[in-house]
């Protein structure tokens, strides 16, 4: 007998609704086979069987909407051979599948009716056999996240640590060898585990509550606003220069790696100071134009994209800077983001040169006026003022605007006063 | 080609713990008149491990002051001399006499900064031999750094090779800030290693990772981190694979190497010999079940020093206290194992 739980279809997602059923009480199903579509409000699926069997009883109504790792169903198993037990009355089964929703879930694990009843007078359960039970029980913190993870169920894994216990490595050997062991009863997996940052071919990637987020933001600011494009190319020679020589004493002072960011948002909040219409949100009773200079920083993380926002940047030094991004940089890679370090940011620099890119058409960060990117800083040779060529470093700074709020005339000036002030940064200086 | 190992003597020389201490302070106090030393026998008698023999000659008793035994001066002159711009460098001779100085550390010195607002701050190192495992009894054992690691504004470093012994002394010399600087008294001369020559700082606040291993992390200071190491390493025999992380300073705290490495071996044994109720095993278990809960394979797990008053001078006393080698690699062993 398997008990099936409604599935987690996506990161966030705590709940479902059985859209419909598709296999009734006593027929039969293939492993594999979906059986029942189920809906949540980020996305519909049909889900799989995980077993081969015969639908022996629904617990949850169509159109009903439970709690994901509430039993739905239960299923005969026809290969594992199980012999029929006897009927429980549908009440009962009922309010033991609603006893086992309240219980503690272990992931990659079919809830069994192991815990003594309740006070309310629910008939007590024949307990399982023994060593089920002391592996759960010893399943330490980390066997039950990588279970859930890798989809295994710890009950077929064979345990090598004390007294047989199942090891965390036990649990990612059992995944690394296949699909034998990783495929736990209780989360039927609708698209295998195919996910952002290792997505299969083949496959359809649930969305992620961070994926629809960002997915929805993209198409408001590119429908809403409409964007125009302007490229500067910068020399940062000296300013280069100026954070190699201050690069080893900032990290062994601030315990963060001195990137060229902090240079990036001082000249930039410069230069919003020099154009305040840059900083501004458009709205329907005009434009408006704020005083706080919040700057956002796009950080890419394999599965999502994340601004969080340096709050006050006109406030802080270069040094400040430097230990801000270094924080908020930190805690993204640890996602540790609250949502404060998300909120508030006025403007948007996009580092984009990180990752080798030396030219990019941004879209601009929801309900802001514009975004700046800082592209690959290259050696090249140039021809300068008095017709020497020399070598230097070059970067291209390309900036998005929402036309609505700012023209040409304005945008071509914030980046000109942009390429002054990285121009004339270093190769002295205090941080 | 041949000329690497001298261009090595040249660069580095051996040294072990007691002669690192004393290289960096003359070097501190030849390069930075600022720079004062006081404390109980630093003069005359050049300190009781000879520390500071000859400074008196060399710089004079205005620089290297002979204290009476009284910590709380001791200290307190320290705090007055660096707010109004010295450098000074207390000693209190063994941190079991520490206990009278305990409110111009923590009432006066670590809270200078915040109480004036920034305007005053106060670059005080205060240097002292701690631990037990030489037969000191009761009042020449004691580990003292939990007392104080709950202060904001205090930092604590206790390193246990003498390359860091130098960076490290360095860099509580350079700090703005007050730096309890605790020298493990058995690895003084126990411990001996390569220090590069020249001024150099090693940042306070960053741990070492001493030996890689995949199985179980174990974190550590002073002297232990010797024997911690030693057990390690006699379990590769065995095919465990346990890796080593040094602390170096007990706060800062480096957060990040010890959830890194739990995060990738999923088990953490502590070793310190200081108590263990409240130590700083405490902190750190706690830390690590804060943030790195579900990376956790097994209970965490701390060897630590029995909750008695002090070690004992009898040798089956100071042995019942102490962790031996021995009992560090059972304990390893059995949390590979789990």
């Amino acid at each position: 007998m398997t008990t099936i739980t409604m599935p987690q279809l996506g990161e966030t997602v705590t709940e479902g609704t059985v859209a419909q059923w598709l296999k009734r009480v006593g027929e039969s199903v293939e492993k594999y086979e979906p059986f029942v579509e189920v809906s949540t409000d980020k996305v519909n699926a049909e889900v799989p069987s995980p077993v081969s069997g015969v639908i022996r009883e629904v617990l949850v109504k169509e159109g009903e909407t439970v709690a994901t790792g509430t039993p739905i169903a239960i299923i005969d198993d026809v290969s594992s051979g199980t012999a029929p037990i006897e009927q429980a009355s549908p009440a009962a089964t009922k309010a033991e599948a609603n006893r086992m929703a309240g219980d503690e879930p272990v992931p990659g694990f079919a809830p069994v009716p192991s815990a003594p009843p309740r006070s309310n007078g629910q008939p007590a359960v024949a307990a399982p056999s023994a060593p089920l039970d002391e592996t759960l029980r010893t399943a330490s913190p980390a066997v039950r996240r990588l279970a859930r993870e890798h989809n295994v169920d710890i009950r077929a894994v064979k345990g090598t640590g004390n007294a047989g216990r199942v090891t965390a490595r036990d649990v990612t050997t059992a995944a690394a060898a296949g699909p034998a062991i990783a495929t736990g009863p209780a989360r039927p997996a609708p698209s295998g585990t195919s996910t952002y940052g290792e997505p299969i071919p083949g496959t359809t990637i649930p969305f992620t509550q961070a994926r629809r987020i960002i997915a929805q933001r993209m198409v408001e600011s590119k429908q809403t606003a409409p964007h125009a494009w302007s490229t500067v190319e910068v020399d940062v020679t000296n300013l280069w220069r100026w954070r190699e020589r201050e690069k080893a004493h900032f990290e062994r002072e601030t315990g963060y790696k001195l990137t060229l960011l902090p240079f990036f948002i001082r000249a930039v909040v410069q230069a919003l100071q020099a154009f305040p219409l840059v900083n501004a949100r458009f709205t329907p009773e005009g434009i408006q134009v704020l005083k706080e200079i919040n700057i956002g920083i796009a950080i890419g993380l394999p599965a999502n994209l994340i601004v969080p926002v340096v709050k006050g940047a006109d406030r802080l030094t270069i040094k400040a800077l430097g230990v801000a991004a270094g924080e908020l940089i930190d805690k993204a890679r640890r996602n540790k983001l609250g949502v404060d370090d998300l909120a508030g940011g006025t403007f948007t620099v996009n580092n984009t040169g990180a990752n080798g890119s030396v030219l990019s058409a941004p879209i601009i960060n929801g309900g802001q006026a514009a975004i700046v990117t800082m592209e690959a800083i290259v050696k090249r040779p140039v021809v300068r003022g008095d017709d020497a060529i020399a070598i230097r470093h070059m970067m291209n700074s390309c900036l998005s605007i929402d036309h609505r709020v700012l023209d040409g005339y304005s945008a071509s000036g914030f980046l000109a006063e942009l390429k002054r002030r990285l121009e004339s940064m270093g190769p002295d200086g205090a941080l | 080609m041949a000329v690497t190992s001298s261009e090595m003597t040249a660069s580095s020389q051996v040294m072990n713990n007691v002669e690192a201490v004393r290289a960096t302070l003359y070097e501190a106090m030849k390069n930075d008149e600022r720079t004062i030393i006081l404390g109980e026998d630093v003069g005359a008698r050049g300190n009781v491990f000879l520390i500071t023999k000859d400074f008196i000659d060399e710089f004079g008793a205005e620089r290297v002051i002979d204290t009476p035994i009284a910590e709380a001066s001791i200290v307190g002159i320290a705090v007055g001399m660096a707010m109004e711009g010295l450098r000074p460098i207390a000693e209190i001779q063994f941190a079991d006499f520490i206990y009278p100085s305990f409110n111009q550390i923590v009432g006066e010195a670590a809270k200078t900064r915040y109480r004036s607002n920034g305007e005053y701050t106060c670059p005080l190192v205060i240097r002292t031999p701690y631990g037990g495992g030489v037969r000191g009894a009761l009042s020449h054992s004691v580990c003292v750094e939990a007392l104080f690691y709950h202060v904001p504004g205090l930092k604590i470093v206790a390193p246990a090779f003498p390359a860091d012994v130098k960076g490290l002394l360095n860099a509580a010399i350079d700090d703005p800030d007050p730096v309890m600087f605790l020298e493990h008294k058995k690895t003084y001369r126990l411990i001996k290693g390569e220090v590069p020559n020249g001024h150099y700082t090693i940042p306070i606040g960053k741990a070492n990772l001493l030996k890689e291993g995949t199985q179980l992390s174990v974190v550590s200071y002073g002297l232990y981190v010797h024997w911690a190491l030693e057990a390690a390493k006699s379990l590769e025999d065995e095919g465990m694979s346990v890796e080593v992380i040094d602390l170096r300073s007990i706060r800062p705290m480096d957060k990040s190497a010890i959830l890194a490495s739990v995060e990738k071996t999923r088990k953490l044994l502590i070793i310190h010999e200081d108590n263990k109720f409240g130590g700083i095993g405490a902190e750190i278990s706690a830390m690590v079940a804060e943030e790195a809960l579900f990376h956790l394979d097994a209970p965490i797990r701390r060897l630590c020093g029995p909750d008695v008053p002090a070690m004992g001078y009898a040798q089956p006393l100071e042995e019942a206290f102490m962790s031996s080698p021995a009992q560090m690699a059972d304990a390893m062993r059995e949390m590979v194992r789990f």
